[in-house]
């Protein structure tokens, strides 16, 4: 007799803690998300950072190149001004290839080249790029492993229940960008 | 991913465990043959304590011993910026937690290794040789290679692997001495005894001189496995799987031995050390995969992901798989999302952003001597001429003169 009460008790318990750990699993993996956008937009504030610094230094150099550098300062400006997380990637998206195109017109100019302040500035900014590339890539990394928790079954029906909502991609939207401009700095 | 870190580590701790059987076997036997009938139980205890003693050191010293044994040196970011800056990245592109320490080793052989106790401590070693071999692409992908170790948990398992395998030799040793010098003593106090003693003493003699072969079979088994893995992974924080291939080609290549590496810690470099260039690496006794292979495999690999070098291992070596399977499921995944988003896989790879920028070889290399001139107290004086004189410490001479222009330089 005291088995047959048992039984419904034991699975209820086992039910409750599978349910336990998949929502434990799915905190951690919003946590991951969280960390890893925390990462990415360190890298997107260094490079924000280090603008003024190379607009001061090519300044002098490139007076006939007062659109490439407004490009600039202005896709900085919309960086600043963003609202939503969209509008960020995008004006983010807009900065890189205006430095893109800065780094290329500068190829014209022998005695910019040689100034060892724009040379130690441009590898600083070079790497800031491929930084802003691996922690982009690893913070989508990130949101696949949750989204794959909070869809697949049987996640979805935790996930459903206290509302994890899938997270979102950091993708590159323009045509023009996903062309990394090539530059030979030789 | 996460599912690999575990995955990994459940079939290297199989591998570990034996290894722990192993050295209580021999415990026991050592045991048995000096103390009599019932030493295999104090022989076992003295195995552990030998092993416990040596796995103490090791975690609180282990990357500390394994640094200066290498003769490795900490640098800043103002020594070597593009070192740094790698390093950096890969760091990111890893997830870790924190960057790792970087330490440069000063000796011409291109070659490196991680070390550490956790992601949290770790610390990465290149050569000198290693910065003025390769271009960024190429160190990016070492980096890669040894921020894969650390992601892992290679670095820690290696370190517990070599600490078991040391205990066996050392207690195989001892006892195999011990039974020269003193071993007599034992067997004719037991002489009057069953015949089973015998047995016994022929049986521990058999366990000392196999228990360190297989011991050592053992920790390489563990580390060409990791290697692999190290590969895979490095591949796909950089998206770009040729850095690493043309990397190990030219420090396969390079004539120089490595000095300060030994046996023990060999299986921790991304080349082994010891072996000779050209030499094949293709047998038990090996440490790393032969390089040639690891090349091919990385050469046909179709993009940059696990997957990729999953396929690419199973055609090039015609054998099973090398990634754990919960490691590759939502792998192809990650392919099909980014092609939604209008962004493939391989496209992650900064590596058209990295070729550019980064000073010239000749740049990191000058970089790379002007920081262990400073490190051995030279001071440098540059010349109007364009030549860079090297003032070493215990220069006595107030002035020197420019061995190219003639300019004499004031040097209080």
């Amino acid at each position: 007799m005291a088995a047959l009460f048992l039984l419904p008790l034991v699975l209820a318990v086992v039910a409750v803690m599978w349910g336990v750990g998949i929502y434990n699993g799915l905190v951690a993996a919003r946590n991951r998300v969280k960390e890893a956008w925390a990462q990415v937009d360190v890298q997107l504030k260094r490079r924000f950072d280090l603008i003024p610094n190379l607009i001061e230094t090519v300044k002098g150099y490139m007076q006939h190149e007062r659109g490439t550098l407004e490009a600039v300062t202005q896709a900085r400006a919309a960086v600043a001004g963003a609202g939503t997380q969209a509008q960020r990637v995008e004006a983010e998206a807009g900065l890189t290839s205006a430095l893109g195109r800065l780094f290329a017109v500068s190829e014209a100019y022998p005695d910019l080249k040689a100034s060892t302040n724009f040379a130690s500035l441009q590898e600083e900014l070079a790497s800031t790029e491929n930084k802003i590339g691996f922690a982009r890539q690893f913070y989508n990394e990130t949101v696949m492993n949750m989204n794959n928790r909070v869809q697949m079954f049987p996640g979805n029906i935790i996930a459903g229940m206290f509302h994890f909502a899938p997270e979102t991609f950091f993708e590159v939207k323009d045509e023009v960008q996903r062309e990394a401009p090539k530059v030979s700095f030789n | 991913m996460w599912e690999q870190i575990a995955a990994n580590r459940r079939k290297s701790i199989l591998l570990v465990m034996s290894a722990a059987l192993l050295l209580g076997a021999l415990g026991w036997a050592l045991g048995v043959n000096f103390m009599g009938r019932n030493g295999g139980v104090p022989g076992v205890m003295l195995a552990l304590v030998v092993w416990l003693v040596m796995t103490l050191t090791a975690w609180y010293q282990g990357d500390n011993i394994m640094l200066s044994v290498a003769g490795a040196h900490r640098v800043q970011k103002e020594d070597l910026p593009q070192l740094f800056n790698v390093v950096e990245e890969m760091t990111l592109a890893a997830g870790l937690p924190k960057m790792p320490a970087v330490y440069v080793i000063d000796d011409p052989a291109p070659n490196a290794f991680a070390t550490g106790r956790r992601a949290e401590n770790a610390a990465i070693a290149v050569t000198s040789g290693l910065l003025k071999t390769l271009d960024r692409d190429e160190l990016q992908g070492v980096v890669a290679h040894e921020m894969a170790h650390i992601r892992n948990r290679d670095i820690q398992l290696m370190l517990f692997a070599g600490v078991l395998a040391g205990a066996i030799v050392i207690l195989a040793e001892g006892g195999l001495r011990g039974m020269w010098l003193g071993g007599g003593r034992s067997r004719s106090r037991r002489d009057g005894g069953s015949d089973g003693s015998g047995i016994v003493a022929i049986l521990a003699v058999v366990l000392m001189i196999l228990a360190p072969i297989l011991a050592q079979l053992i920790y390489f088994a563990v580390s060409r496995k990791r290697e692999y893995l190290a590969d895979a992974s490095g591949a796909s924080f950089t998206r770009y799987p040729e850095g690493l291939a043309s990397a190990l080609e030219k420090i396969s290549r390079a004539p120089q031995r490595l000095g300060g590496a030994t046996s023990a810690t060999a299986p921790m470099y991304i080349i082994n050390p010891l072996k000779r260039a050209g030499e094949m690496a293709a047998n038990a006794t090996s440490t790393h995969p032969p390089i040639d292979e690891r090349v091919r495999i990385l050469r046909s690999m179709a993009g940059g992901g696990l997957a990729d070098y999953e396929r690419s291992y199973r055609e090039v070596t015609k054998g099973g798989g090398v990634i754990p399977k919960s490691a590759l499921q939502g792998e192809p995944a990650v392919a099909a999302a980014a092609a939604q988003a209008g962004q493939p896989a391989p496209q992650v790879a900064p590596a058209p952003v990295a070729a550019g920028p980064a000073p010239s070889a000749r740049e990191s290399a000058r970089q790379v001597d002007d920081f262990f001139y400073r490190k051995d107290g030279y001071r440098k004086v540059d010349c109007a001429c364009g030549t860079t004189l090297r003032i070493p410490p215990d220069f006595a001479t107030p002035a020197a003169k420019c061995p190219r222009c003639g300019t004499l330089h004031d040097l209080r």
